[in-house]
């Protein structure tokens, strides 16, 4: 950790995955790439899910979309032409996924070798993994230092997440860090969801950040503008904790039971004060 | 039904409790390739096997997977018969 030097630029190869798709793999990728920009890193994220891919819609660059991974990989144009900058946030790149292609027109290698090319130049490289454990897993990981496990505090993402990261540990990239997306603290309150540390106790794996559910996350994504770029969206905080963590800093996690001024009065009310 | 029995007996489970239970059961079997069915054939093959040497209570012999970590363990319960139960019954 933390050996991004500026001067170095021994860059860090970050692969988001989960396993069940859905669970906020592009949201979480977006989102730590614009925190680690905005911190002043100069950061790239790479689209690996051709054929559907999203990043460019989430990060609001779709407009500008002029190459992508496969017309790098296939020669067609090198790579500083496809590394598409985010006017918001200068030290912020993508790297487009192909649209009409499918995943057998990159391998494992080919991405090792575009990682190595862009860590001379950034800080970091975040790779947005397509769901599942097939080709575009595989093509997403191959490169990676730091693989997160993005889930959801539910039974089948839990499930796939635990699957998955069986198969990080095989390929030798664990261990895996966690990230548990979209937590509901009124619904873990009452028993009815699935706690952090009830996901935690049956994953056994490091946990990196818990991101609650948030509306912003939608408006955000609806504008193009990551949600970590919003300074009252807990979302946002906690997905801005993460890249600190993963830029070795010691951030507490915050209390997911935060329920807030009202929230406790009433809680106090309906429990008869007890 | 037993919905109803459980909250009579005050066991009235929230959802949450219950994924987690039943997460466990199933990440133990993903994770060993161990169905339900053929840990209870492994239990019966270990009774035979046992038996052969030392006298056991078939009934009570209790074999069950746990987890440490993400390690799994094959944890064995055999109950051995002792001479005086064996009097007595």
């Amino acid at each position: 950790m933390g050996n991004n030097g500026k001067g170095s630029m021994a860059g860090k190869v970050v692969t988001v995955t989960s396993g069940k798709g859905g669970v906020g793999k592009t949201t979480a990728t977006a989102n730590l790439g614009a925190a680690l920009a905005a911190g002043g890193d100069k950061v790239v994220c790479v689209d690996a899910d051709i054929g559907l891919r999203n990043l460019d819609v989430v990060l609001g660059l779709e407009n500008r979309i002029v190459y992508d991974l496969v017309d790098i990989i296939e020669g067609r144009c090198r790579l500083r032409q496809a590394l598409i900058r985010d006017k918001r946030l200068p030290e912020l790149f993508l790297i487009p996924a192909a649209q009409t292609r499918d995943k057998s027109a990159v391998s494992p290698s080919d991405m090792v070798r575009l990682c190595n090319e862009l860590r001379g130049e950034h800080d970091w490289i975040l790779i947005d993994s397509p769901a599942g454990i097939e080709r575009g897993f595989r093509n997403a990981i191959a490169p990676a230092d730091v693989v997160l496990v993005v889930t959801n505090p539910e039974v089948s993402a839990v499930r796939d997440a635990d699957r998955i990261i069986g198969l990080i540990e095989a390929e030798e990239k664990g261990p895996a860090l966690l990230v548990i997306n979209r937590i509901r603290p009124n619904m873990v309150r009452r028993g009815d969801m699935l706690s952090a540390e009830d996901v935690l106790e049956l994953l056994a794996v490091e946990l990196v950040g818990m991101v609650p559910e948030d509306e912003n996350i939608v408006t955000s994504t609806n504008r193009g503008m990551p949600v970590a770029l919003n300074g009252k969206s807990k979302a946002g905080q906690a997905f801005r904790n993460i890249a600190r963590r993963l830029k070795g800093e010691e951030v507490p996690f915050v209390d997911m039971d935060d329920e807030g001024f009202f929230g406790r009065i009433s809680r106090l009310i309906r429990s008869g004060g007890k | 039904m037993s919905g109803f029995l459980d909250r009579l007996l005050g066991r009235d489970q929230r959802s949450a409790r219950q994924a987690k239970e039943r997460m466990k059961l199933v990440l133990i079997h993903d994770r060993t390739d161990l169905s339900p069915a053929s840990l209870e054939r492994l239990k019966d093959e270990l009774i035979t096997v046992i038996s052969g040497y030392i006298e056991i209570d078939p009934d009570a012999v209790e074999i069950n997977v746990t987890q440490e970590g993400r390690e799994q363990r094959l944890i064995a319960d055999i109950p051995l018969r002792s001479v005086r139960r064996r009097r007595a019954g």
